[in-house]
């Protein structure tokens, strides 16, 4: 079972997914090019890493969520396989339709790159099951088109399906209702704007513990 | 300039007078040509005899610095400098200026500040994976000041950010003297096996000439030129010569160029920088001492209808010029176009060392190579100010009679003294996931993953006091080099080189040459008694408005090394209960202090001259108290004083209700105690129980070690003396006022 990370053009964080995966999940890595249209199938993960692809020039994640392996991810997602986006990952899947709302400008319209504590909302998914409900999570964020935003319907499907997996503490960016992070509703897709890998093995290890339920989901866990 | 004027048009002295060239450099083109060089050629010479690419009135004083060290595998003279790691592994680091062109268009002139900096970087086959920043901003009377801030930092940050190199350190320093001329200054350190280094070579007769990346418009074009004179409130109006900075495509660029590398296609390559694809090819043939034929034609253009001068001189960004043999043609372009980016060969490498370029067929420059590499050096005039002894006067009994208060609350108006918070978290200082502690740490700790086993950390610094080299330049630059080295001791590292950011007003004021070679002794004089060497640089005179000089700012870049896997130390109170201890003279001078500034409204006094052979013993005190594995915090103290490094530690404080307890001994000067600047003077905190280990450690060291008090939990900071109390504040206000002070210019 092995974990892929896709490189975009200008993809920045993909080196530091690999890295962490490989040398502190225990996962076995392969790194997937955004030209190619690889068969997936004996893949478990999919990551699309933070960055900026395609500089963010048009809209954040636009331009990637056309990208030629898009198709064979949103493919691997139907058929029930993981697909974790994070930061520009995670607009890049609310771009190609695979998760509810959008990434918008942060309110301060400034980057803000800062260690932020998260709150578990759900245990029930694949990315949060060694955690406990209500318990926090320090990670890093780095980003200027954080501000997670939904519609009110959008929200109230969100919230009746428990698809909120992450909400901010000290909300950073202005998202709607503190949102960090969302699944979609099988929950095998996830995004969040914070860094789990910045969060592994270095300062802080909070990030871990993302790693630690994806393990025990896909029964790599000893 | 008249319309009529072509490419190869017979150039004049009025014209080379025009495009910044002497006289007397004209007549040694004319002589050395046998004719007059055409309006191409002539603009050739006016980028490549300019100050900025030439260094005709800096470049023989570089002889002083000491550049040989065990490490050292590349010294000044290329993209950057590069040193020995260990275990294969090099580092190459440097520090530019991008100064004129961030007055300009703040945003555009700090990005590609970065973006420069990060090519030099890269090109020499090195991945980037830290950078800093130095910025001086000017007074904040002046109606610009907040939006060159504003600019200066989203542009910084935007580039980086995207590119993916993490901002990790940094110096901001406010002051008047900066407010027509701001400085940007940004360094970049890649990490690159010693036996993979890529150098400016256009090596290999038959060769091919290739360039890559963006396209060649007609931005920057006499840039360099631009950045050899001073301003007039005129050159404001100069905006069409800044260029504008794609991160994007820099970091196709750079993931494109190092596999290109690592595939072995490449011979050698320079990034097209100031004076664009001119510096690049002349320099990169006079390094190899061969010749270059170039067809303009090939150079792939956005705007129709360029003349070969604007081709020449072009500084569009994120473009580089690189020689590779001609089978390895097809390989190189099939990675560029892997990262969506075009190649193009322009060129061959021929013998001779002459270059000749065509367009539409016809040569419009043949010229030798080293007549444009090897300018006529300028002969300045240097002399000391008149007033220098009037500078070093300090009406220290103005100082006495005024309450400790008062003096203390000046101080904390400050604008030096306050949190960057705002500022640096517009960058990211995390990506890569090798930034250890924070980016207000005294230096940054970076890991190196690339060793396996072996994980080594680096720490990095940039810093410069301006207002001690404006009183006494040689004590500017010998203190620029002790700080680094001092903040770099106090997170647990050893220096083991340096680049320089030389800021200057104009040379031809013999004043600013007196300042420039004064600190360049004391720049000197510090790396002699630390043992570590100066492997690359960067000049930037004509830092002027109007007559009026920039403080001279030798700005430097230090790396050091720490090659074991203790924790690091502390650097804020991690504890309320913690003892307190000055390392160093118990006294600093006041000459040249910030409180001095803040008090007098102007600089003066002698600053106190660093204890060199003391910096030393301090910096070994500061390993061995590692390397006892012992619990403490340290920090160093330098703007404001000790008490500035206090409550520092106590704003960094896990701990809001944080209190600091400090008994000055009797007989001692309170100003001088708390407020003085005398380097090399470090704070401790630490544990009780640790008490006498420390102390022996300082005792065997040979540095002073004087208890000054403690922390507790009561959220002020009481100071005695002999029993009286002389000082109350109350910590979170402190906090408040330090934290918001940068507020009003931040958006």
């Amino acid at each position: 079972m092995k974990a892929g990370v896709i490189t975009f053009p200008g993809s920045n964080c993909d080196d530091d997914v690999v890295d962490s995966l490989k040398k502190v999940g225990g996962f076995d890595v392969e790194r997937l090019w955004h030209k190619d249209t690889p068969d997936l199938s004996s893949f478990a993960l999919v990551v699309l890493p933070g960055g900026f692809s395609y500089g963010d020039y048009l809209r954040c994640g636009a331009m990637a969520a056309r990208s030629p392996i898009m198709e064979k991810v949103k493919n691997f997602s139907s058929k029930g396989g993981f697909v974790l986006g994070i930061c520009n990952g995670f607009q890049i899947l609310c771009e190609s339709g695979l998760l509810p709302g959008a990434l918008a400008r942060n309110l301060s319209l400034n980057f803000i790159c800062k260690d932020v504590t998260v709150k578990i909302e759900t245990v029930e998914t694949p990315w949060t099951r060694s955690t406990e409900k209500n318990t926090t999570l320090t990670l890093p964020i780095a980003h200027g088109e954080g501000r997670f935003v939904i519609d009110n319907d959008g929200y109230e499907e969100l919230v009746k399906n428990s698809q909120i997996v992450l909400t901010y503490q000290n909300n950073p960016n202005g998202s709607t209702h503190n949102i960090a992070g969302v699944c979609n509703k099988n929950n095998n897709v996830f995004g969040l704007m914070p860094h789990p890998e910045r969060a592994t093995d270095l300062r802080i290890h909070d990030g871990l513990k993302i790693w630690s339920s994806l393990k025990i989901q896909l029964g790599l866990h000893s | 300039m008249s319309q009529q004027i072509t490419d190869t048009s017979p150039s004049t002295l009025e014209l080379a007078k025009l495009l910044g060239l002497s006289s007397t450099e004209y007549q040694h083109v004319c002589q050395s040509l046998k004719r007059a060089p055409n309006y191409a050629e002539l603009s050739i010479f006016s980028a490549m005899f300019s100050e900025h690419c030439s260094y005709k009135s800096s470049k023989k004083f570089f002889k002083r610095f000491p550049t040989q060290g065990k490490r050292v595998i590349q010294g000044p003279g290329e993209n950057a400098g590069i040193l020995d790691i260990g275990e294969g592994w090099a580092v190459a680091f440097k520090m530019e200026s991008h100064n004129h062109p961030s007055f300009i268009e703040p945003y555009q002139g700090a990005a590609t500040g970065v973006g420069g900096i990060l090519r030099d970087i890269f090109t020499m086959g090195a991945r980037p994976i830290a950078s800093m920043n130095a910025l001086c901003f000017g007074s904040l009377d002046y109606e610009r000041t907040s939006s060159i801030v504003n600019g200066v930092v989203k542009g910084i940050g935007d580039y980086g950010n995207c590119v993916g190199v993490p901002t990790v350190a940094g110096q901001t320093f406010f002051h008047p003297c900066y407010t027509r001329n701001p400085l940007v200054n940004a360094f970049t350190l890649g990490i690159v096996k010693s036996n993979e280094i890529y150098l400016g070579y256009a090596k290999g007769i038959g060769n091919t000439v290739v360039y890559v990346g963006a396209k060649t418009g007609r931005d920057g074009v006499h840039g360099a030129t631009m950045a050899s004179k001073e301003f007039s409130i005129e050159k404001e109006l100069e905006r069409p010569t800044v260029q504008v900075g794609d991160p994007f495509t820099e970091k196709l660029l750079l993931e494109a160029t190092l596999e290109a590398m690592k595939a072995g296609v490449i011979v050698g390559i320079q990034d097209m920088g100031a004076a664009g694809l001119t510096s690049s090819s002349f320099e990169m043939a006079h390094r190899a001492k061969t010749g270059l034929e170039i067809n303009l034609d090939k150079i792939p253009t956005r705007e129709s209808g360029m003349a070969a001068f604007e081709l020449l001189l072009s500084e569009s960004q994120e473009r580089m010029l690189l020689v590779t043999s001609p089978d390895k043609v097809d390989s190189l372009k099939r990675i560029y176009e892997k990262w969506d980016l075009h190649a193009e060969e322009i060129g061959t490498v021929i013998s001779g060392n002459r270059i000749q370029m065509t367009k539409a067929e016809k040569i419009v420059v043949d010229l030798p190579v080293e007549l444009v590499t090897e300018p006529l050096m300028a002969e300045r005039a240097s002399s000391p100010p008149v007033d220098l002894k009037q500078r070093w006067f300090l009406d220290r009994n103005r100082m006495l009679v005024a309450t400790l208060n008062s003096k203390f609350q000046t101080l904390m108006e400050e604008i030096n003294f306050a949190n960057p918070e705002k500022l640096i978290s517009q960058y990211d200082s995390m990506v890569g996931n090798r930034t250890l502690g924070s980016s207000q740490d005294d230096a940054a700790v970076i890991r190196i993953r690339e060793m396996g086993e072996k994980e080594i950390r680096l720490a990095v610094k940039a810093d410069c006091n301006p207002r001690v080299s404006w009183l006494w330049p040689r004590e500017g630059g010998r203190r620029a080099v002790a700080e680094c080295a001092m903040n770099l001791a106090v997170r647990g590292s050893e220096p083991i080189g340096i680049t320089d950011c030389l800021n200057f007003g104009s040379p031809e004021n013999p004043e600013v040459m007196w300042q420039f070679c004064e600190s360049i002794e004391g720049i000197s004089e510090s790396c002699d008694a630390l043992k570590i060497p100066v492997v690359s640089g960067n000049v930037s005179f004509y830092n002027e408005t109007d007559g009026k000089p920039i403080y001279p700012t030798p700005m430097i870049g230090m790396v050091g090394i720490i090659e074991d896997k203790l924790a690091l130390p502390h650097s804020n109170f991690y504890s309320t209960q913690l003892e307190l201890a000055l390392i160093g003279p118990i006294e600093g001078g006041l000459g040249g202090s910030l409180m001095a500034s803040s008090w007098f409204k102007r600089e003066c006094g002698q600053p106190e001259e660093t204890d060199l052979a003391m910096l030393e013993r301090m910096l070994k005190f500061c390993q061995r108290l590692r390397k006892k594995k012992l619990t403490y915090a340290a920090h160093d103290i330098s703007d404001g004083g000790l008490v500035c490094s206090l409550l520092e530690m106590a704003f960094h404080s896990p701990y809001d209700c944080t209190g600091i307890d400090l008994h000055i001994p009797s007989e001692i000067d309170v100003d001088k105690f708390l407020f003085g600047e005398t380097i090399p003077r470090i704070v401790l905190a630490y544990d009780p129980i640790e008490q006498v280990d420390i102390e022996n450690t300082a005792s065997q060291a040979g540095v002073k070690f004087t208890h000054i008090g403690n922390t507790n939990d009561l959220s002020a900071m009481n100071i005695r003396q002999g029993g009286a109390q002389v000082l109350s504040a109350h910590i979170p206000d402190l906090k408040a006022k330090w934290t918001q002070k940068w507020n009003k210019f931040f958006r």
